[in-house]
């Protein structure tokens, strides 16, 4: 079972004594951080490959942010009485269209390719995909995309296919030929373990006991999911704080395209909570405050119309709102239409929608218009990697939201997330597992991992010990609503320049943080401080990059700016950490069969 | 707006104290305003040390089960309006211990959870593309695959505090959840397992576990296996 660590704290002093033989700290082959779709789909694959692995999740797998998508999963599996002539090579055309053409043509063919084989597989595990006439897995029409190939579950999918995920790491953990499998629910990763150029470990936090401890592995996976939650009007969950990205970042990994971030259309007034894609695949209607079907006015989606990709609704409904065509208060929103689908169609396809819209906005979308507004969504960028998942780092992978492969490019289509999280969840784990075994010995246990802890140690001490300084939620409070107002669907350079000194100044008054509270266990402030830090340093890449991204692509569109540029910005902004903020540098995009054209839907 | 009142029950196992009620005003600033809200509203602007749990905040993530106003809810979907008082009374999940205020140990309902084999064991090696299921088989599902096991029907439940072994109703409508599921394979021990000592009989129609948020039905599924479980007993064999 590899190496094990005996940590033992000396209670008088503020340090940690590492002694290698002891038995109260696991090793692990390969350690998976976060327990959402990728996560456990990468730690399926290690076990597969016989391989040690443990899940350190910040909440319990079930409750990640997976659970959440609702619309569906993306393959060409042309079940559809509209598909048939669908194709891998479809689905790629549509995924680089969609990401204005600053996809990495590799990744998204790699995706494309594996996509039927991974909605298979996981239909073999028993996800309960809605079905067609003939018994196959239903699939719906969903934004820019080409064919019907969106493979749903009512709408409530990835409930589905995290459960089914989850039932499997249950079912490999019980398999006693197998590997260990071990779950580490409630773990707050704070720090990697780095040594040299390879990485070695992480530090983490148990959130029940506020306990600090080091993990050692040979490899580490981040799948952590999206940074939403820098933004106050997200569809995201709470914890999406975007810690799993400052963590690699902090390191010294780039991130990679952090300023396209994806503002859903449809989320609903007040909360922002996600009204699925779906609703409008279905054949839902956005209306505006004359009760037109205002898409029409645009020349980018007058042809798709309510299926058009989610940077354009997003933009012509913010255009409809700030022309004074919507409606006001809360922001200013627009309506959508369901009625016309009928109680039948609504209960069976969209069942999950009602319930959000009775329970969140006291509207029945059987009868009544639900009201809506744009809201950020997603985080197309991420912890830079290649089509294998591997970082700068030896030793390092990410796959799913928290990394940008980069698949999505400057705009994700819906449906291509959870597809993102199944594909490359499991090459990484494939490719971390082969990194181990081909090291051969289990890694060193050593200084590095002495020093990680002692500095994580010292940081949280540092934030309990303070006794005079400022609220860390009012920093926060300031964050999410600087990035919702001034790092939006429009960006402008006066703006952005202000969302970025105002970073830049919370960044230094977090210096001065003071908590509320300073027990060790169950603390919720330490915790919301300690993820801040790195909402902080996120929130700050994305506004320098898109502050310094002259050109409008996909979902950062520039009002100064607002052609795309692809002489000049057909690249990938590489965002490194500096105690003064991101340093910005540039990389290609990998070009491959699909020519640059205009986008129109 | 005049203010809610929270009353939560406070319980921090290094403090040395037993546990206690604290009230707290919260502002009814706009009329949506949630349970959930009330908490994060208080934990960031009166009492830094309030724990509990919270993720999805669109009640399908099952973290924010707890005891309100006399019935195990989600915190995120329980708007204050709707329980037609400004009193809130909190108090953690019950039967479960404590860690620290609204937070409990959720390891027996997640060891339940386990112990009923809940993956599916398919009836056949698998096919080059996906398994056939028709729409009927599948409608059958539709009762049972939207638990987000937050654990309020089992906190409900008076059997689960008074026998530690009893399997419970989330985890008995897992059993349920993949005896309806025409892919699956294992039918028999599943219904099997369910007729063991801490199995569907150790149910006793108490209908606590009628709470869900989901608005599942744990008693259905009982009484389905059970009625799978007699017909076995009584024509023998087939599912």
């Amino acid at each position: 079972m590899g190496v094990f660590v005996h940590i033992c704290r000396d209670s008088g002093l503020q340090y940690w004594d590492v002694i290698l033989g002891g038995n109260l700290m696991p090793y692990h082959d390969v350690l998976v951080i976060g327990g959402g779709l990728a996560g456990l789909r990468a730690a399926i694959a290690v076990n597969e490959m016989n391989a040690s692995v443990g899940v350190i999740s910040k909440v319990h797998p079930l409750r990640s942010h997976s659970v959440a998508a609702q619309g569906g999963v993306n393959a060409p599996l042309g079940n559809h009485p509209r598909g048939g002539h669908d194709s891998w090579k479809k689905l790629a055309y549509d995924t680089v269209k969609g990401s204005d053409f600053l996809a990495d043509q590799d990744a998204v063919i790699k995706m494309a390719t594996e996509a039927a084989s991974r909605i298979h597989e996981i239909e073999h595990w028993g996800c309960p995909f809605s079905r067609t006439e003939e018994g196959k897995i239903a699939q719906r029409p969903f934004g820019g995309a080409g064919f019907p190939r969106t493979c749903y579950a009512s709408d409530t999918i990835g409930h589905a296919l995290l459960n089914t995920a989850y039932e499997q790491t249950v079912r490999f953990k019980q398999a006693a030929e197998r590997r260990e499998l071990a779950i580490y629910p409630e773990w707050l990763v704070l720090a990697l373990v780095r040594e040299g150029d390879e990485c070695q470990g992480v530090v983490a936090m148990e959130l029940k006991s506020g306990k600090l401890e080091v993990f050692g592995s040979g490899a580490v996976i981040f799948a952590t999911g999206g940074s939403g939650r820098i933004y106050a009007n997200t569809s995201n969950a709470l914890i999406n704080t975007g810690i799993g990205m400052a963590v690699p970042y902090w390191a010294g990994v780039p991130l990679k395209d952090m300023e396209f971030e994806q503002f859903h259309p449809t989320t609903l007034l007040g909360k922002n909570i996600l009204v699925t894609e779906g609703a409008r695949g279905e054949g839902g209607f956005l209306l505006n405050s004359k009760g037109e079907r205002f898409l029409a006015n645009y020349p980018d989606s007058q042809k798709a119309m309510e299926v058009a990709p989610r940077d354009i609704v997003s933009r012509n409904i913010t255009r409809e709102i700030l022309d004074g065509r919507g409606f006001e208060g809360g922001g200013g929103y627009v309506h959508l239409d369901l009625r016309h689908l009928g109680r039948e169609k609504i209960m069976e396809r969209l069942h999950g929608i009602r319930t959000i819209c009775l329970e969140f906005a006291g509207v029945d979308p059987i009868t009544d218009l639900i009201p809506i507004q744009p809201g950020h969504h997603y985080t197309m960028g991420g912890i830079s990697c290649n089509t294998a998942c591997e970082t700068g780092l030896h030793g390092l992978y990410a796959a799913g939201e928290v990394a940008c492969v980069s698949v999505h490019g400057a705009n994700r289509l819906g449906g291509n997330s959870l597809l993102e999280t199944l594909v490359f969840g499991k090459i990484a784990g494939e490719n971390a597992a082969k990194y181990v075994q081909g090291k051969g010995a289990a890694g060193k246990i050593g200084k590095a991992h002495e020093r990680a802890l002692k500095k994580t140690e010292e940081k949280i001490e540092g934030l309990l010990t303070r006794e005079n300084g400022e609220d860390a939620a009012s920093i926060k409070k300031e964050m999410t609503e600087v990035m919702a107002k001034k790092v939006g669907v429009f960006r402008e350079e006066r703006c952005l320049a202000e969302a970025l000194a105002c970073i830049k100044e919370l960044r230094v008054r977090f210096k001065d943080v003071a908590l509320r509270h300073r027990g060790r266990g169950w603390n919720l402030s330490l915790q919301m401080a300690l993820e801040l830090e790195g909402s902080l340093d996120v929130a700050d890449a994305v506004a320098a990059g898109a502050l310094s991204r002259e050109e409008s692509r996909g979902s950062h569109f520039r009002t100064d700016f607002p052609k795309r540029d692809d002489e000049k910005w057909l690249k990938h902004t590489l965002a490194f950490y500096s105690e003064d903020g991101a340093r910005l540098q540039y990389c290609d995009v990998r070009p491959g069969p699909v020519r640059l054209e205009e986008r129109k839907y | 707006m005049a203010d809610a009142t929270f009353k939560i029950l406070r319980f921090d196992p290094d403090s040395g104290k037993g546990p206690y009620f604290q009230a707290f005003r919260v502002p009814l600033e706009n009329k949506g305003l949630t349970v959930l809200d009330g908490l994060n509203h208080i934990l960031e602007n009166i009492d830094g040390s309030l724990a509990f749990r919270s993720s999805c905040r669109a009640a399908v993530c099952g973290s924010c089960a707890m005891h309100i106003n006399g019935k195990h809810r989600l915190a995120c979907n329980t708007q204050v309006s709707s329980l037609n008082t400004q009193s809130i009374t909190i108090r953690p999940l019950a039967h479960l211990e404590v860690e620290k205020d609204l937070c409990v140990n959720m390891d027996q309902f997640w060891e339940k959870y386990e112990l009923v084999r809940p993956y599916l064991v398919p009836g056949s090696p698998p096919p080059e593309k996906e398994r056939i299921q028709s729409q009927e088989d599948r409608e059958e599902l539709n009762v049972v695959i939207d638990c987000i096991q937050c654990g309020c029907c089992y906190s409900a439940c008076p059997v689960t505090l008074s026998s530690k072994e009893y399997l419970g109703p989330a985890a008995l409508l897992k059993i349920d959840r993949f005896v309806s599921d025409s892919r699956d394979g294992a039918h028999v021990q599943r219904i099997e397992q369910a007729d063991g000592p801490y199995g569907v009989w150790r149910c006793h129609n108490v209908f606590a576990c009628q709470c869900c948020p989901k608005e599942l039905d744990p008693p259905r599924s009982i009484a389905h296996v059970k009625r799978r479980l007699m017909r076995r007993r009584l024509l023998g064999g087939g599912k």
